[in-house]
């Protein structure tokens, strides 16, 4: 397998503009003669079905979810990040190439970056005229915040909720080419197979949530924009459904896997506080823009919060990062906290959190001011623990938030499988072994607005005239009886545990060997315990129910035997990736006050793996990242 | 923490047309810090594992904002605890020995699927007529060059936030779906990029609403159960657009 | 519905000021009966315009009577299978859950008032033109007084709804006024109804009559 980046050649400014020139160009007329398949609906999927169906392809768009409005796109709380430099604070598209590049941890293919950069611009326009009521000034005008790991305040916002303002504004755009016809929506149905016929896509074997019924699709090119593997962990901040499947199909029909030990540990949510737990919930990063984090100087402090006086009060990031402070980057404020809780110094019921206080801030702003900026975050607190964040430090500590590996793609978006494509969290491609807060939501549409819809015709252009491979093909027949075969065997197993005991265990493993910090021990103790639990989860397994009607036990069974096989690449890349770069940290690999330490001589590269059948041993393939336009140097936000 | 030992009757149905009823579940020892889905979730674990099928039921984010969870709880939607969606519902608002009733939304546009699922996909229907701004990817002007005042962008903010749960038809004695559908109308008829279409707007979106929901009568119960607190104000700026509509959409006929 | 609810109410209201002339004694009554009946005269001739009146009421009322059943029909429709359990209201009042009920209450009584008061007269001496009389003969007779008591207060409680129902359906909805609408319905259905219960309870009282 060679990984071909497709890196347009000429200055880091001018790459995109000459692509988008030099590419093929499908014309109008002949566009209605194309099928496109999009799998999922959340801002990367939603966005491309809406412009590729606006543009007058055929577009048929999948969603496990009841409506594409459900995508978990519609948690993201912060805001989203463009280079606008409305508020003339020094920003540019350079300075967000930079920061993001950087912020990285020189992870990721500059090339890239600055595309998305250059984007960023139009999105906002895009959005604003979709009708998304984005936070304005007294003036009119559109407000922006500072977000974590930004210097300049370019992150625009709607209350806490921008991404369901972002998600529903695609949502609408989409609804419309529904109405029209341009796009047929299939809810409730989950991508099981991609089929790949003649080594290029040829369509995808989904089975229907309600009826069990497995069918096929084809078309001239497919699209995953299906999302991030956060919940390999169990417990992350991502939605209950988010799951791997999609993305781990169509590795295993040969598309590389690449970095997919960078996943992303979230600094602000709300510590776990119980066994029960089902999902982890995020206070939004901007909190950090008004709140003090701290831990108690003492293991052994038993005052309530404000008892206690500020000389017995560590504030720990501003200490640590002075030009930063509570604002330092995610990874770094993450690990932050786990230094000291594994101190001691925890607060809470379990000692599992720190603070994070509103007193100055209110002191200083008022209550109404604090009220209008963090109201909804502050309420959902409270409903959560009970406890009101206005009188009481919030108590929060960090979990897994997303992942910035994925499918490796090229420079067009296109994975090792020809006419398979991969745009949002799906893909690897932006944000290198960090992502800086923010970022998610611009990166997902300017995939699906602006990048895909123009390098997607490159690919179709020559195929004029061809007629997808027809669904009745010996490939398609194929997929769907092993699928069929699969799901009516998890009922078959008839053991004792349910699928969700064991991605309970699975997850426990993750991220006690696999999570904030790395070791050598670690993770070889979870490559040789993960196989072993998925050995019991073949024998044991427990499915009651059918297969003919909605069994979301079922579903779940599905989706966690994915991530057992997931977790050991996850683990192997992990343990091969023999430095610390942001959010991989490996214990062995750190600088005398505990910083990541790079090692860019071997390890400035892109790892992709392929399957081989085996999920304890894949191949590890890479992709060299050169560094001509931001150098190379230690990240440090001191 | 309080441990709570409840019983629930929950409804349960094998599918759309099969007949449904009550089935009697105890559910002792859950923690009163457990949300009431994590609840559900512990009683699932034990129906399963004492072989039999679990409950189905909606969600997805447990944050309060996809939607996706629904649920009547002893006759409220959503539950007892106002502007709240199921999922931010904890266990520490009932009490001990309680018995709590689960049934699911009713409402003939919103068919049963199994157990506590429904099929909401008649909201799906009322936007694609009409509840969108027409701006084709990539023709967009700059963001700033039509500001905004502060207020009307924070009033459409307030419609927006409508998570699309179904809870007001639910609630609604009606079952009329006009909180939802006044919620997407506003938002977007507020703005000045929804000035275009606004009366096609609100005229295609009304008349879709009354193919699948009843009609409201001002009972005020869906503003109640509305776990986003969206104001029923929008009903009646929905209402009064609609008939401005009756007479501008004939005038825009002519001009063509 | 609104519409034709506002021109039902604005007669409502009239038709009771009007009949308060009664505590005044027959002569200004059965004049002001004379007056309507004189109505835009010499503009019009007799009794034209009063007709006129009489016709967009009827029509008022056929279209209301027409909305409201569509309307129920609509509403029962769109949830064939109801819920199961006991339903818990909160801002659904007993007005506003019966307005079927009270108004079909006040449709039948109309019926009755109409044949009792303007057409045929119902088993009491009933004389043409002499209202004021009329309504004596008729509301003396306890159970008829209390039809008018019990019907009235029915319309009551359809207003105490519908006057602030109509405020939503007409989109007549701003802040700065959205407190008082519930205190004009209120005051509105109040002010109806003790008008009108106090004349059943006037004749009772034989405060009105001979
Ligand atoms: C709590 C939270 C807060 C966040 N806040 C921010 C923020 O403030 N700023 C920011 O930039 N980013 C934020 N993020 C990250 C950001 O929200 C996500 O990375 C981004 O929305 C992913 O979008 P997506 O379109 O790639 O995937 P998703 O929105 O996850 O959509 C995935 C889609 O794929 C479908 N799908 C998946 N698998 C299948 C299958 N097998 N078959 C059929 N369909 C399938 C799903 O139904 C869904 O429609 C946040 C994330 C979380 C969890
Ligand atoms: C206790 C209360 C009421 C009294 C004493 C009363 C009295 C009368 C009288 C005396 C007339 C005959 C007028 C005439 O023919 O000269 C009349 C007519 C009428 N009343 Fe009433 N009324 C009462 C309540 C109502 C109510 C509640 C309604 C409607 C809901 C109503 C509707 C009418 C109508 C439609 C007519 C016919 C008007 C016409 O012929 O022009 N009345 N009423
Ligand atoms: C046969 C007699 C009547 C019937 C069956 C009837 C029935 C109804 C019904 C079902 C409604 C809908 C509920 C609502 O919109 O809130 C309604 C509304 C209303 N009714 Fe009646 N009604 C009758 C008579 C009257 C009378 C005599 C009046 C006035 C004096 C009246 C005034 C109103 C008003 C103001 C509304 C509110 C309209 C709106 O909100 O759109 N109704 N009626
Ligand atoms: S209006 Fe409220 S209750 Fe109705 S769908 Fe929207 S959020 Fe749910
Ligand atoms: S409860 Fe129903 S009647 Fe109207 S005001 Fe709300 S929709
Ligand atoms: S599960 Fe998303 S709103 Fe309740």
């Amino acid at each position: 397998m060679e990984l071909n980046s497709k890196i347009p050649d000429g200055p880091i400014a001018e790459k995109w503009t000459n692509y988008q020139f030099d590419r093929k160009l499908v014309n109008p007329a002949n566009r209605r003669k194309y099928d496109i398949i999009v799998v999922g609906t959340g801002l990367a999927g939603g966005a491309a079905a809406a412009t590729l169906g606006e543009q007058g392809y055929n577009v048929k768009a999948f969603t496990f979810h009841d409506s594409p409005r459900r995508a978990h796109s519609i948690a993201a709380q912060g805001g989203i990040n463009a280079a606008k430099n409305y508020k003339g604070d020094g920003d540019s598209v350079h300075r967000l190439f930079y920061d993001t590049v950087k912020g990285g941890d020189f992870r990721a293919r500059e090339a890239n970056v600055h595309r998305l950069a250059e984007e960023s611009v139009r999105i906002i326009d895009q959005m604003t005229a979709q009708g998304v009521p984005f936070a304005r000034e007294y003036g009119g005008l559109l407000d922006n915040r500072s977000f974590g790991g930004a210097q300049v305040s370019r992150t625009f916002y709607a209350r806490g909720q921008t991404g369901q303002q972002l998600l529903l504004g695609v949502y609408q755009q989409l609804s419309r080419q529904v109405g029209l016809g341009n796009v047929e929506m299939h809810n409730r149905s989950e991508l099981v197979d991609v089929v790949v016929v003649d080594g290029t896509a040829a369509g995808i074997v989904v089975r229907d949530l309600l009826t069990g019924q497995v069918t096929s699709h084809s078309a001239h090119a497919v699209v995953l924009a299906t999302g991030g593997y956060s919940n390999a962990f169990f417990l992350s901040t991502n939605a209950m459904a988010c799951n791997v499947t999609a993305a781990w199909r169509a590795h295993r029909k040969g598309a590389a896997f690449a970095n997919p030990c960078y996943t992303q540990i979230h600094p602000t949510c709300i510590p776990q506080s119980d066994d029960f737990q089902s999902k982890l919930t995020l206070m939004s990063e901007s909190l950090r823009n008004d709140g003090r984090i701290w831990c108690p100087k003492d293991p052994d402090e038993t005052r309530s919060p404000e008892l206690i006086p500020e000389a017995d009060r560590d504030y720990y990031l501003e200490r640590r990062y002075p030009s930063f402070g509570n604002l330092a980057p995610r990874d770094i404020a993450s690990r932050a906290a786990k230094v000291v809780v594994d101190e001691g110094k925890g607060v809470g019921p379990l000692k599992n959190g720190v603070y994070l206080d509103f007193a100055d801030a209110i002191a200083r702003l008022g209550e109404g001011t604090i009220r209008e900026r963090y109201g909804n975050l502050f309420e959902m607190y409270e409903r959560i623990t009970d406890e009101s964040p206005y009188v009481m430090p919030m108590r929060i500590y960090p979990a897994v938030h997303y992942t910035m590996g994925g499918l490796w793609v090229d420079y067009e978006l296109m994975t090792t499988v020809p006419g398979l494509y991969a745009t949002g969290e799906a893909n690897f491609s932006d944000h290198g072994a960090n992502r800086l807060g923010a970022s998610a939501l611009m990166q997902g549409l300017a995939d699906g607005y602006f990048v895909l819809p123009n390098t997607i015709s490159n690919y179709l252009a020559p195929q004029l005239g061809t007629q997808p491979v027809p669904t009745d093909h010996p490939e398609f027949r194929a997929a769907e009886v092993a699928a069929k075969e699969r799901f009516d065997g998890y009922l078959a197993i008839g053991g004792t545990r349910s699928p969700d005991s064991f991605h309970q265990e699975l997850g426990k493993i993750m991220w006690d060997y696999c999570g904030m910090e790395r070791t050598k021990e670690g993770l070889e103790k979870a490559l040789a315990e993960i196989p072993a639990l998925h050995a019991e989860f073949r024998k044991d397994l427990r499915v009651t129910g059918s297969g003919e009607s909605t069994n979301q036990t079922l579903e779940k069974a599905g989706r966690v035997d994915d991530f057992f096989e997931l977790a050991q690449v996850m683990c192997l890349d992990a343990l091969t990736r023999e430095e610390s770069c942001g959010g991989h940290f490996r214990a062995e690999h750190q600088t005398d006050e505990g910083e990541a330490e790079r090692d860019d001589d071997h390890f400035a590269h892109v790892a992709a793996w392929e399957w081989t059948g085996d999920p304890s041993a894949p191949i590890r393939h890479t992709e060299p990242l050169e560094f001509e336009n931001v150098h190379l140097a230690v990240r440090s936000y001191k | 923490m309080n441990e709570l030992n409840l019983t629930l009757k929950i409804w349960r149905q094998a599918g759309p047309d099969a007949p449904g009823s009550f089935d009697t579940i105890p559910a002792p020892g859950i923690n009163d810090e457990m949300s009431f889905l994590e609840m559900l979730d512990v009683v699932n674990e034990r129906l399963v594992n004492d072989g039999k099928e679990a409950v189905v039921f909606d969600h997805d984010c447990r944050e309060g904002i996809c939607g996706t969870c629904s649920l009547m709880i002893d006759g409220q939607a959503h539950g007892p605890q106002k502007g709240t969606a199921t999922c931010q519902l904890h266990m520490r608002k009932f009490a001990d020995g309680q018995e709590i009733t689960i049934e699911p939304f009713r409402a003939t546009a919103f068919p049963v699927v199994k157990d506590l699922m429904v099929d909401r996909s008649a909201f799906d229907r009322i936007v694609e007529s009409g509840g969108y701004i027409t701006a084709e990817t990539g023709g967009a002007s700059d963001a700033n060059l039509t500001p905004i005042p502060k207020p009307v962008a924070d009033a459409a903010m307030d419609a927006a936030a409508c998570i699309g749960c179904g809870a007001c038809v639910a609630a609604c004695p009606n079952s009329a779906a006009n909180l939802f559908t006044a919620a997407k109308v506003s938002h977007l008829n507020l703005l000045p990029q929804g000035q275009a279409e606004r009366f096609s707007r609100v005229e295609a979106m009304v008349d879709t609403m009354e193919d699948f929901f009843g009609s409201c009568t001002n009972h005020g119960e869906c503003q109640e159960a509305c776990p986003k607190e969206i104001s029923i104000d929008f009903i009646a700026m929905m209402n009064k657009d609609y008939l401005k509509s009756k007479f501008k959409n004939r005038k825009m006929l002519s001009r063509s | 519905m609104a519409i034709t609810g506002i021109m039902l109410m604005g007669f409502v209201f009239a038709h009771m000021v009007g009949n308060l002339k009664m505590f005044l004694g027959a002569e200004d009554f059965n004049h002001y009966g004379e007056f309507l009946r004189e109505l835009l005269v010499p503009i019009l001739p007799r009794t034209v315009f009063l007709w006129l009146l009489r016709g967009g009421l009827v029509v008022a009322f056929g279209l209301h009577i027409h909305a409201a059943y569509s309307l129920t029909r609509m509403n029962r429709a769109a949830r064939t299978v109801g819920y199961q359990s006991r339903r818990d209201y909160i801002a659904a009042n007993f007005a506003s859950r019966t307005m079927r009920w009270t108004g079909i209450i006040v449709g039948l009584f109309l019926v009755w008032h109409l044949f009792d008061l303007s057409w045929t007269g119902t088993g009491a001496t009933y004389v043409r033109g002499l209202a004021y009389e009329n309504v004596d003969q008729s509301l003396s007779r306890i159970p008829v007084g209390l039809l008018y008591i019990v019907a009235n207060i029915a319309l009551g409680i359809h207003l105490f709804h519908g006057a602030w129902s109509l405020f939503q359906s007409m989109g007549w909805n701003n802040p700065r006024f959205n407190g008082a609408r519930r205190n004009f319905a209120a005051a509105f259905a109040a002010i109806t109804v003790i008008g009108n219960v106090s004349f059943p309870i006037a004749v009772l009282a034989g405060v009105v009559g001979s």
